[in-house]
């Protein structure tokens, strides 16, 4: 009876050993995969912030040798960019969201909503490429509007989820009331359902333009990149992303400098937009 | 029987408003625009891969070569950095991020969970140009100067950690894929075990299991969620272009040595589109492209089911 007790009790502590051994791993494990987050916003910052300054914003780069200069053909042309594939995407993203969440209860909408999921894997180099066929082969050069083309492909899925997932979140009293007063379902949808969620939709907006702006590989042989000012979309356009690549892999250290000033001011304009969709669509949660 | 349905129909008709129609099929049409771009897509590169299609067949999978002055193109090479540099960063993601998951769903205490959270998915937000930018000028020194001597030392009898230690290669490639597809990983996992069923777990609580005990439970109940999680992880790392184009070295060889360059498919698409100058060179290309996006369409279609099959079981129970 003894030993019984005595035997049980050393298993009772060797399991709680194991349980408390767990928890400190997986907490640790925890601190490791922050550990690169850290990493990488220390080094761009402490590599990036020497060179942010108003003349980064506001002169063209200078050529090889020269000191200085700034970057903004490339700051000018990822809005453009971004604006050409927010200017297709959004319609289409808007739009089959509300499908998706308006009529998309049966096996159809399902299988739509499986299909923009899967459409998000799909990885930028090849829709890219498509870009290239679609746009540039037709059109004989490379332009803005190629590199647009590919950025709204990638953005849809983003907005169409988001949008979906928006309008799921507004309460069904609305929609009841809105049907109760004899409001047609379009007026209701349009009028009340996404007056009310129109916040939380502009948000995944923005989460989907902030992921476009950040987008290397797809612009590589669409919008090229050009050493001179252009905001003609039918011609080559410089962005910061292409930058970054192209300074990054130069052998001379100025270049390499602007290239981590460069990435600062993409993280800075990526985070603070990620932040914002955080910020609001939590409390969005709440007022539920 | 015939009846009821007829009259049903007819009182259904009848109330139809005209807005609503044109409501709902204007939004389908461009529901509809995702399905179709994902069958033009598949399309647009096939017509335009077709001169290398018939050129090379099958051939083109298995031969080892990939040279353009003598216009052979062999993706062989590339399929096999690809894989190699993403099966070595599942190795090194899975462990962590399950064990991040199921700290941030089961244990760590409410005021550090959410800002836990945030900060891997920050992670995810990282533009992967950021990721290559830190791989050339922080990670490859290191790995030059720190890691790969040590590994070369210790395990220097292994075929995998011998030969010259450039920084530039399989292993940085593999380590900085690693980081990206953590916080994938991580999130999907952490959602599945937090919507598992929480009775068995409680159950197993009351009758004094710990802690993790409780959560292998829960652990268990998510197996096909994990596995799916893992395989959008996988398609992430096959389909990332930038960061490793920057840091793998980007030579066409196989060879066993991670210390080694190699190549991917994405780098290869990447690095040379724009220096195509014969019309068979960019039709390899793309037809390096069709395959990308044929592995990553099925990886993702497999992932997603997985995911929605064990998510919607559940929402029944």
């Amino acid at each position: 009876m003894e030993t019984e007790l005595k035997k049980y009790k050393r298993r009772l502590k060797y399991r709680k050993a194991v349980n408390l051994a767990v928890n400190s791993l997986t907490f640790l494990a925890a601190l490791i995969a922050i550990l690169p987050l850290f990493l990488i916003f220390y080094y761009t910052v402490s590599k990036g912030i020497g060179r942010l300054n108003l003349e980064f914003f506001v002169e063209m780069p200078k050529p090889v040798g020269e000191p200085g200069g700034g970057m903004a053909n490339a700051i000018v042309g990822t809005l453009i960019l971004v604006g050409i594939g927010g200017a297709i995407g959004l319609p289409v993203g808007i739009m089959s969201g509300i499908y998706l969440a308006e009529f998309g209860k049966n096996k159809f909408g399902q299988l739509l909503r499986f299909l923009t999921d899967v459409l998000s894997g799909i990885p930028s180099i090849v829709v890219g490429v498509v870009a290239y066929t679609l746009v540039v082969i037709p059109m004989k050069q490379f332009s803005a509007l190629a590199g647009g083309v590919a950025l709204a492909i990638l953005m849809i899925p983003t907005i169409t989820r988001t949008t979906e997932e928006m309008i799921k979140l507004v309460p069904h009293s609305y929609r009841e009331a809105g049907l109760g007063l004899g409001i047609p379902k379009w007026k209701t949808s349009l009028f009340i359902i996404l007056r009310t969620a129109w916040k939380g939709i502009a948000t995944g907006v923005l989460l989907g333009l902030s992921r476009a702006a950040g987008e290397t590989a797809p612009l590589l042989f669409t919008a090229l990149g050009n050493r001179f000012w252009s905001t003609n979309v039918f011609e080559p356009i410089a962005s910061l992303t292409v930058y970054i690549y192209d300074y990054a892999r130069a052998p001379f250290e100025d270049w390499n400098a602007q290239a981590w000033t460069a990435a600062l001011v993409l993280i800075i304009l990526i985070s603070l937009l990620s932040l914002t969709f955080k910020i609001i669509t939590r409390s969005k949660y709440k007022t539920n | 029987m015939e009846k009821t349905k007829s009259v049903k129909k007819s009182v259904k008709s009848s109330r139809i408003n005209i807005g609503d129609f044109i409501y709902e099929k204007l939004t389908l049409i461009f529901a509809v625009i995702v399905f179709a771009m994902i069958i033009l897509m598949g399309y647009e590169m096939y017509i335009n891969s077709k001169l290398s299609i018939d050129k090379f067949g099958w051939d083109f999978i298995t031969e080892t070569t990939w040279d353009p002055v003598e216009e052979i193109y062999g993706a062989l090479p590339s399929i096999y950095g690809t894989l190699v540099s993403s099966f070595l960063a599942l190795m090194i993601a899975v462990p962590l991020s399950l064990a991040v998951a199921v700290y941030l769903a089961e244990s760590a205490p409410g005021w550090l969970e959410k800002p836990l959270s945030f900060m891997v998915e920050l992670l995810a937000g990282v533009p992967s140009i950021v990721y290559g930018l830190w791989g050339i000028f922080v990670l490859v020194p290191w790995l030059r100067e720190e890691v790969e001597p040590f590994l070369n030392e210790h395990f220097g009898y292994l075929p995998f950690f011998d030969g010259p230690m450039y920084g530039f290669g399989m292993l940085a490639a593999a380590i900085i894929l690693s980081i990206m597809v953590l916080p994938i990983i991580t999130s999907i996992s952490r959602d599945i075990m937090k919507s598992v069923p929480s009775v068995q777990k409680e159950a197993a609580l009351a009758l004094g299991a710990t802690k993790w005990e409780a959560i292998k439970i829960v652990l268990k109940n998510s197996k096909s969620g994990i596995l799916g999680a893992v395989m959008l992880g996988l398609g992430r790392a096959i389909g990332e272009t930038m960061a490793v184009t920057m840091v793998i070295g980007n030579r066409p060889i196989i060879s066993e040595s991670l210390f080694d360059p190699g190549y991917t498919m994405a780098s290869i698409i990447a690095n040379e589109f724009t220096e195509a100058t014969t019309e068979l060179y960019l039709s390899a290309l793309i037809e390096l492209a069709l395959i990308l996006f044929v592995i990553t369409i099925i990886i993702n279609i497999a992932a997603r089911l997985l995911v929605w099959s064990l998510e919607k079981q559940w929402k029944q129970n």
